[in-house]
């Protein structure tokens, strides 16, 4: 009992991420995961010193260059090093995913725990506008919106934003629904709390973990719709050096010089992968039955 | 100290033709002070009674009055300063993942009571626990630790009608008998109105004056404690009901 006061002296929520990154790194797959947005971020916040060449410097003596020598990934058809392109690639790509995680996240969760704890008609005109939206695949949904948006990142980040809440807002909804009842949720009417009052302070801290697990989960395919609307000419417009706009460039030379479709290729496959395998992970860390065993 | 008063309540569910009532009639009355039970077996509607007492459940007929006043009349925070509830399982009513010290300020808050730090330490010394107990959480607490505060969060408000919702049903016995004897002492300090759902025949002998037993939604009979010797009860189902309860004491 003793341990448990000395342990819980120690600021809670530094305390509660560090068991959540240590029980991430004990599995193989999940500390991979983590290891590789380690990585993204890092070289994400170190860009200007990790690229070798300026990302948008032209050098048509050379282009086209296959990798190795001076140009570690090779160049593209205008001379550009693929490698800086990509490393450059990397706050575009973490600029997407931060700017919809933090959209999508309140609007979903805001959604689902009003429309699950108020209920009736309130619930059932909520859901009908979710389905509405989830009825539509979320890249042709996205589509449409940066067709009448015009093509731009940050349209781009607003169409993939408005496609990707209604999930997070029927996990809300659901665990709403499984906790509305709770004897806690009586006994915090009881107190004459507000219905804001306990959806924020009751509902939402409950909702918290799975939405977070399934806004990281989500990360992958938020990364890929930008990739693809990037490949459609949708998203980033050329020169940026955005992955997925990078591979549209490089499929007309793709027979003839493979690095320039591969290396973009390789970095939405394992920032992706590694995406999906931290989700997973945190989903079992997360686990209020392992956080008991801990 | 206030007295309460149920007139007539009833619980219909559907219309017309289809119209179930769950609820028929139920009329009691409660004086000031006064322990009162309400027994039955599960299914029974006495857990019902107090969710409709504290409006947790709305669609009922009929008055219920606290100290002449009717609940449907009384303001929200009156009325949370009037009733409150003590829930059957500890492990359900806590917010697991808020420590005891935000389950006990948040009333407050609402309320916007002053000397918030005093009133908690009284609440949490009154209920029998340490002062260091307002920074756990729920899953360092056991079971009856856990009842404790749920308690401790129901007088935090100075309610004068306290709702027992078999507040002992889900502890093990020798808690049990800790959190009983707490429940009575404090209303021999602090003078409460209980009213008390069990299933416990035991529970209802060393805590109640009356106790009203209930069938199919019906009060069938209301008794005094001393019935329970000898089992002077009238109506067959209350006779049936505290005979088997007697055997199985003895079985035992």
């Amino acid at each position: 009992m003793t341990a448990q006061i000395a342990k819980s002296s120690i600021p809670g929520p530094m305390q509660a991420l560090w068991n959540i990154v240590r029980f991430l790194l004990k599995s193989p797959t999940s500390a991979f995961g983590l290891i590789v947005i380690a990585v993204l971020v890092i070289v994400a916040l170190l860009a200007p010193w990790i690229a070798t060449h300026d990302p948008y410097a032209q050098d048509l003596q050379n282009v086209l260059q296959a990798p190795g020598g001076a140009h570690l990934f090779g160049t593209d058809e205008l001379g550009r090093d693929i490698f800086s392109r990509i490393v450059w690639g990397t706050r575009i790509t973490l600029t997407i995913i931060f700017l919809v995680s933090i959209v999508v996240g309140p609007i979903g969760l805001a959604v689902g725990t009003t429309s699950g704890y108020i209920g009736g008609k309130f619930d059932t005109v909520m859901m009908r506008i979710t389905d509405i939206f989830l009825s539509f695949p979320s890249l042709i949904l996205s589509l449409a919106f940066v067709a009448a948006l015009g093509p731009s990142l940050n349209n781009a980040i607003i169409a993939i934003a408005l496609t990707s809440w209604p999930p997070i807002a029927r996990l809300a909804r659901a665990e709403t629904l499984t906790f509305r009842s709770a004897d806690y949720v009586a006994a915090a009417r009881l107190q004459g709390a507000s219905t804001g009052r306990i959806i924020f302070k009751s509902i939402v801290p409950m909702c918290l973990p799975s939405v977070l697990i399934r806004i990281t989960l989500n990360m992958a395919t938020v990364i890929l719709t930008a990739a693809g609307l990037g490949f459609l000419g949708l998203g980033a417009q050329p020169p940026m050096p955005e992955w997925g706009a990078m591979i549209a460039m490089g499929r007309r030379y793709m027979i003839d010089s493979w690095w320039l479709v591969t290396f973009p290729g390789i970095a939405i496959l394992c920032v992706s992968l590694a995406f999906n395998l931290l989700g997973d992970g945190l989903r079992d860390a997360l686990d209020p039955k392992q956080m008991n065993r801990k | 100290m206030k007295s309460v008063d149920i007139r007539n309540l009833s619980i219909t569910l559907g219309h017309g033709a289809k119209a179930v009532k769950i609820l028929p009639d139920v009329s009691f009355s409660v004086a000031k002070g006064e322990c009162f039970g309400l027994v039955g077996e599960s299914g029974s509607g006495k857990s019902t009674i107090l969710r409709c007492m504290s409006l947790l459940l709305t669609q009922w007929d009929g008055k219920i009055t606290i100290g002449g006043k009717d609940v449907r009349q009384m303001p929200l925070i009156e009325r949370c300063r009037t009733l409150q509830m003590v829930f059957q399982d500890p492990y359900g009513s806590l917010h697991p993942r808020q420590s005891v010290r935000t389950v006990l300020h948040e009333p407050l808050r609402i309320h916007g009571m002053d000397n918030r730090q005093e009133r908690m330490e009284r609440a949490i010394t009154e209920v029998g626990l340490p002062v260091d107990f307002l920074d756990r959480y729920p899953h360092q607490l056991s079971g009856g630790q856990r009842q404790r505060v749920a308690i401790a969060r129901a007088l935090i408000l100075e309610p004068s009608v306290l709702l027992l919702d078999e507040p002992t049903s889900a502890l093990d016995v020798s808690v049990q008998a800790e959190i009983l004897n707490l429940l009575s002492d404090l209303r021999a300090k602090r003078g409460f109105t209980y009213i008390m759902v069990s299933h416990d025949l035991a529970v209802v002998d060393y805590m109640c004056d009356r106790f009203a037993v209930m069938q199919a939604g019906e009060i069938v009979e209301i008794l005094d404690r001393e019935a329970l010797d000898g089992n002077k009860a009238t109506k067959p189902y209350a006779r049936q009901l505290i005979e088997a309860s007697l055997e199985y004491d003895s079985a035992v």
